[in-house]
């Protein structure tokens, strides 16, 4: 399903060189929940990026569904995006000028969908996370948890084939951070969806099928 | 698609009240002064009473005499005996005419100055031209041959010299040192009609000068009146033709030019073709100067753009800084770069578009106080669709300039760069 290949990040700025990350092989089988811990710094997030086609490596390639993603156009990159992946991030990054709906709806937006269509396919992903009442209201208006069911939401709208979440619990205290995760195994168990997640939570990684830990930028398990 | 980003420009516009307001007031300011100027210039150009018929109307504004050798000319009017010589032989002309105005001449009232407008026409003159008669009717052919002393006043003189709405026709008017007699009295022509404005016009026998010599150099404007607008560039055709055989006056030129253009054409070859001599094979119609006058106000129409459109580029910049986290997320899920600019572009054309109708309102606004305070003589600028037009093409060009910069600059923000931000 996803491929990394003698993956290598090197970070440069005008004065230093980060190696973020070395020679990585890690292959993520369909409907697979995979997490991945890791001391701070140690390219947890990186890693993530790079397999969500965010960024690109600076070796290596990243192969998603039995095809190379090197050297493919903005557009081509935009449309794997957009198909194969949903992303959640830590601080949610909803849009804050838009309601909930309109959030959700926004991998649609990037496809040939008609309004009327989003609209029903963004109500049915706030049902599963159980705020469909909420989907008139703006990310300001909501909590935390609140806020990360929405970016699950937006995360599976496209029911992508892997959703990648980066510390989708960590701003949120464990009940409410047990909640985002029921969710997510329910995602995996029930509609099949290949996730990878990085925690900093043993509690939470160990409810996943594998583990593969990272220190400074190279993989120790 | 586009109900989305209207939808986003709102919230966002809603959001930076102050950068909205701020964006809207240069914008609508800037797309207002370029509607009154618009509206103004489409008043100078479009059919205008009396010459309702210009868009049929040819202006032969005068003969140029070019001495090729030397880099030499000389530029003036047209003498009657050209206009009822030459002019009278076109066969595919409707009418013609011929007048010139603009020399002062007074009248006394009770002993108090009335400063009028003088002008001088043929018979022709009058069918060319769409005068609306008040009263009495304007003077014959007979009455140009026989040199009777009959004049057709305005309204304005009418009511300056004989009291408001008086009738005047058939009176007796002291103009200089002669009497006349008013034989009719037409609604007021105003000053911007360059051309043809004028408060008394006489025949143009009465004129003290010698109208039947031969030379076609003289002080007179004739103008052609076409069947069509179509029939247009055929009259133009056979008068060119004709033009060329007419005998050089003078043995020190070697070259003369005599146009017969269209309004706008006129002023525009008077203006920006001044010393240019016409090329003599490529005919007679390729040295106008409309090339370089279209430049030069596309230039001007730049230049005054280009301060606000800098500002609200920059403005722009700033307000897409504020936005990078909605750009990562955008590219996270599946916007290209391309899809992007295309946002903020549209984005950016809405708020001009606001701005727009605000400006449009502003212009309204002026339009109203400039005619109500007739601060140009007896002219009422409006806002048609023609200037409408102009006004939304000049919103839209905005809208890009000052759009495309910036949206695409942001557009190739890195994803994780502006999911950071
Ligand atoms: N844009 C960047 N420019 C330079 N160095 C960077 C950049 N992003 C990350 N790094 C460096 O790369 C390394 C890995 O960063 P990364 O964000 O992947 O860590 P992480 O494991 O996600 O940490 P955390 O648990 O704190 O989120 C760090 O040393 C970091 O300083
Ligand atoms: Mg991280």
């Amino acid at each position: 399903m996803l491929q990394l290949q003698n993956i290598e990040k090197v970070y440069r700025t005008d004065t230093v060189e980060t190696l973020a990350l070395r020679n990585i092989n890690l292959q993520v089988d369909k409907g697979e929940f995979l997490s991945i811990m890791g001391p701070s710094g140690c390219g947890k997030s990186t890693l993530l990026n790079l397999m969500g086609l965010l960024d690109e490596p600076s070796k290596g390639k990243v192969v998603v569904d039995g095809k190379s993603t090197e050297r493919l156009s903005d557009k081509q990159m935009a449309h794997f995006r957009n198909q194969s992946f949903g992303f959640i991030f830590q601080s949610y990054h909803l849009i804050n000028d838009l309601k909930v709906l309109d959030n959700t709806e926004l991998p649609l937006l990037y496809r040939s969908s008609a309004s009327g269509q989003r609209k029903k396919l963004a109500t049915e992903a706030l049902e599963k996370v159980g705020l469909a009442n909420r989907a008139n209201h703006l990310p300001s208006q909501l909590s935390g948890g609140q806020k990360q069911r929405v970016a699950i939401a937006r995360a599976i709208v496209g029911k992508p084939s892997i959703i990648l979440a980066d510390e989708p619990t960590g701003n949120l205290d464990s009940t409410m951070g047990h909640e985002i995760m029921d969710i997510l195994l329910h995602l995996n168990q029930n509609e099949g969806t290949t996730i990878v997640m990085v925690t900093h939570d043993e509690t939470m990684a160990r409810r996943t099928h594998r583990l593969v830990r990272l220190f400074d930028g190279s993989q120790v398990q | 698609m586009l109900r989305n980003y209207i939808k986003i420009t709102l919230a966002v516009l809603w959001r930076n009240k102050f950068f909205t307001f701020i964006s809207l007031f240069g914008i609508s300011l800037t797309l207002a002064t370029l509607m009154v100027a618009t509206s103004l210039a489409d008043h100078t150009i479009s059919p205008q009473y009396p010459e309702l018929n210009r868009d049929r109307i040819l202006y032969i504004t005068g003969i140029k005499l070019y001495n090729t050798q030397k880099g030499e000319f000389n530029a003036g009017g047209l003498s009657p005996y050209f206009c009822n010589h030459y002019l009278a032989s076109l066969k595919t002309q409707e009418a013609y005419g011929f007048g010139r105005n603009g020399d002062p001449i007074n009248t006394y009232l009770n002993n108090k100055k009335i400063a009028l407008v003088s002008g001088f026409t043929d018979e022709g003159f009058w069918k060319v031209m769409s005068f609306h008669f008040l009263e009495g009717k304007p003077y014959s052919k007979a009455d140009i041959s026989n040199a009777e002393k009959v004049v057709v006043i305005s309204e304005k003189a009418r009511d300056d010299y004989y009291g408001t709405a008086a009738t005047a026709l058939g009176k007796d008017i002291v103009l200089g040192d002669d009497h006349y007699r008013v034989i009719g009295v037409v609604q007021s022509n105003p000053p911007l009609n360059n051309y043809t404005s004028a408060d008394v016009y006489f025949p143009y026998t009465l004129a003290k000068e010698d109208w039947n010599n031969q030379d076609p150099r003289g002080s007179y404007r004739a103008f052609i009146l076409a069947p069509s607008k179509a029939a247009v560039s055929t009259v133009q055709d056979e008068f060119y033709s004709m033009a060329a055989k007419i005998p050089l006056p003078d043995k020190d030129y070697d070259y003369q030019f005599i146009g017969a253009d269209t309004y706008l054409t006129s002023f525009v070859r008077a203006v920006f073709n001044k010393g240019n001599v016409p090329s003599k094979t490529g005919g007679t119609r390729n040295s106008t100067g409309m090339t370089r006058f279209f430049l030069i106000i596309g230039g001007l129409i730049f230049l005054f753009m280009l301060l606000p459109t800098i500002s609200l580029i920059n403005i722009n910049i700033t307000r897409i800084l504020e936005r990078s986290s909605e750009i990562g997320v955008r590219k996270s899920f599946g916007a290209s770069s391309r899809t992007l600019v295309y946002q903020f572009i549209i984005e950016n054309i809405i708020l001009t578009m606001l701005g727009g109708v605000i400006g449009i309102v502003l212009t309204l606004i002026v339009l109203h106080f400039l005619n109500a305070s007739g601060w140009i003589e007896d002219v009422q600028l409006d806002f048609n669709i023609r200037v409408l037009t102009y006004s939304l093409l000049f919103c839209l060009l905005f809208g890009l300039l000052s759009g495309v910069y910036p949206a695409w600059r942001m557009s190739r923000m890195q994803i994780i760069e502006a999911l950071k931000a």
